[in-house]
């Protein structure tokens, strides 16, 4: 573990990235006490005369939304919603991905196959289709978000960790365990367990994008996060008309959206290669 | 000699194979009634060609995989028989060191792991205890005690078949099947891992399974040798005899076929027509028959089966007259 922490320490893009998922982590939890005003206030001053939002200024400095909404503050507390999906979401997708792929590649035989052709049949199903249903059974709430974007999203980290498990139980160090009486959990947790890592490291960064756009997109239509709880996914959206006259209402939530992927990219990746033993020296 | 420590009887492996959704499945019959006996501190060589079945005879032996027929004992308990308790009792006597020393080594373990492992699953030794075995053994294989900390990746092919033979020998096994441990090595590696082998041996009385396609390694280490051919032994002997004075014809074309630096020996070219033909669709009668060159009609019809001649057995209709 010291280890781990010393390698990461060296690791300047990785130590970026836990840096910045650090700070807005910190700001979704102080999010009443950091933001400048309360998201969903307008402000009488907040549009110019013609009604159009103001761009970044000394009182509001990234600029008002098309409703004279404090952008900076709306992130801030959107901030909350994108963690709690991107994190949450994408969290319980990988866990329910890894499990069911690792069941399916290591039990094998019919078992296997119903867990794959499953699989195979959620990800044939449009997940916007999948997402209106569940969204028109239960009252749309964050965490029914959450939930239905782990139902869509497990299908593609299930199909990977299950290869790569079949792949891994077909190598000659796993023979070597049961020529040694090694019996089935201890191959697993292990000697098949640790070899995905980095599989299921990678995807599950990757996934943290792919997570807040599709909640964006979830809210766009009107069953995600309600308005005016704001979301980075959501402001991007009620804003976008605006898209040629006031830019910032786009970019900004865009890059914030981008620079946490990209941090958990780069903090992933790290990882993956500092838990990985032979990217060591040799001897 | 003394009673054998393992004795297989007509040991029998078929795999069932879907040839796609509407076609009935085939039968490949991987290892056929193979019967042989190993002793404390002798060597059985297992020879043939790729797919002769020889690494499926060694998946049996370690327990591996189940054989579909015959019988397996070890110390005259017959394992394909026995409770789980027994089985875990037997498995721990037969140990196995595989070709490839890249991939029989989990590459995220460290070396001291890797050969603890043995004891961490089959005994309640403290981990004091395992470590303190671990490195006698280290010592024993020809590994240094600081490589204890290293990982697979770090060492060279040879080193790491050390670590796979240290691993295999933590159980103190009676038994240890070796399938083609030294084909994936340097030429100028292979005798250092060999004389190790050989040296082991002595010093533990071990029966060795060798598998080998490479004559003249098994020249070299074998006590006794058989010779397959698409999964059934067709000659079962001595080393001297089988050296000296091969009987069976596929026997003789591939001790033909091994290069030697002996000018003085005589060297008579065995050329084989053809391939080893698919264990799915097995010619009929003896299963050479396609590539002999003393095939009659009486080999394409009926099966030669194994039979005593000259001091071993062979599976040929005109073993007599081939020599």
């Amino acid at each position: 573990m010291a280890e781990v922490l010393r390698r990461l320490a060296r690791d300047r893009l990785a130590l970026f990235g836990l840096g910045v998922i650090v700070a807005m982590t910190l700001a979704t939890v102080l999010a009443p006490v950091i933001a400048p005003y309360p998201p969903n206030e307008q402000f009488f001053d907040g549009l110019t005369l013609e009604g159009a939002p103001l761009p970044p200024n000394p009182r509001f400095w990234l600029g008002t939304d098309l409703l004279g909404r404090d952008l900076l503050s709306r992130l801030i507390f959107g901030a909350q919603t994108s963690m709690i999906i991107g994190v949450a979401a994408n969290g319980a997708a990988v866990l329910i991905g890894t499990l069911l792929g690792v069941a399916a590649g290591y039990a094998g035989g019919w078992a296997g196959a119903a867990i794959m052709r499953f699989t195979d049949l959620m990800m044939a199903f449009p997940a916007l289709l999948l997402a209106i249903v569940l969204a028109a059974i239960f009252t749309p709430s964050l965490w029914i978000v959450a939930l239905v974007i782990a139902m869509v999203n497990w299908v593609q980290i299930a199909r990977v960790v299950y290869t790569q498990t079949r792949s891994l139980a077909e190598r000659e160090f796993i023979e070597a365990c049961y020529s040694l009486g090694a019996t089935w959990p201890r191959i697993l947790f292990r000697h098949i367990v640790p070899h995905l890592l980095p599989t299921v490291l990678v995807w599950g960064t990757l996934g943290i994008a792919t997570t807040v756009l599709l909640e964006a997109t979830l809210s766009y239509l009107g069953i995600g996060v309600r308005p005016p709880t704001p979301s980075w996914g959501n402001i991007i959206f009620e804003n976008q008309t605006y898209f040629a006259t006031a830019p910032w209402l786009v970019f900004i939530p865009g890059a914030a959206i981008l620079l946490l992927a990209l941090s958990f990219n780069l903090l992933g990746d790290a990882l993956r290669d500092i838990l990985d033993p032979t990217q060591r020296g040799r001897a | 000699m003394s009673a054998p420590v393992l004795q297989a009887e007509a040991l029998t492996r078929h795999y069932r194979v879907g040839r796609g959704l509407f076609r009935e499945t085939a039968t490949v019959r991987a290892v056929a009634e193979a019967s042989f006996a190993l002793h404390a501190g002798r060597t059985l060589a297992v020879v043939g060609e790729s797919g002769c079945g020889k690494s499926t005879l060694a998946r049996m032996v370690t327990l591996i995989e189940a054989p579909t027929a015959g019988e397996l004992k070890i110390d005259g308990t017959d394992v394909t028989a026995a409770d789980d308790a027994t089985r875990k009792r037997l498995r721990q006597e037969v140990q196995i060191v595989f070709q490839d020393p890249y991939g029989s080594l989990n590459p995220r373990k460290k070396v001291g792991t890797i050969i603890e492992e043995p004891l961490a699953i089959n005994t309640k030794m403290s981990r004091a205890e395992r470590a303190d075995a671990a490195r006698t053994m280290m010592a024993r294989v020809g590994l240094r005690p600081e490589h204890y900390d290293r990982y697979p990746h770090m060492f060279s092919g040879g080193q790491r078949q050390r670590i796979a033979v240290a691993r295999a020998l933590m159980l103190k096994p009676r038994i240890l099947v070796a399938d083609e441990p030294v084909s994936a090595l340097d030429v100028s590696i292979q005798a250092q891992i060999l004389n190790l082998l050989m040296d082991l041996q002595d010093e533990f009385q071990l029966a060795y399974l060798f598998i080998s396609h490479d004559l003249s390694v098994v020249r070299h280490i074998a006590d006794d040798v058989m010779v397959m051919y698409l999964g059934r032994a067709v000659e079962h002997g001595g080393h001297a005899a089988l050296f000296e004075r091969p009987a069976h014809p596929y026997t003789r074309a591939l001790l033909a076929s091994t290069p030697t630096v002996d000018p003085t020996r005589r060297r008579e070219r065995i050329r084989l027509e053809g391939e080893l033909p698919s264990p799915l669709d097995p010619p009929p009668g003896c299963a050479f028959h396609r590539r002999c060159p003393h095939a009659t009609e009486l080999c394409a019809r009926e099966r030669p089966e194994l039979r005593p001649f000259d001091g071993r057995a062979v599976a040929c209709h005109h073993a007599e007259t081939v020599g």
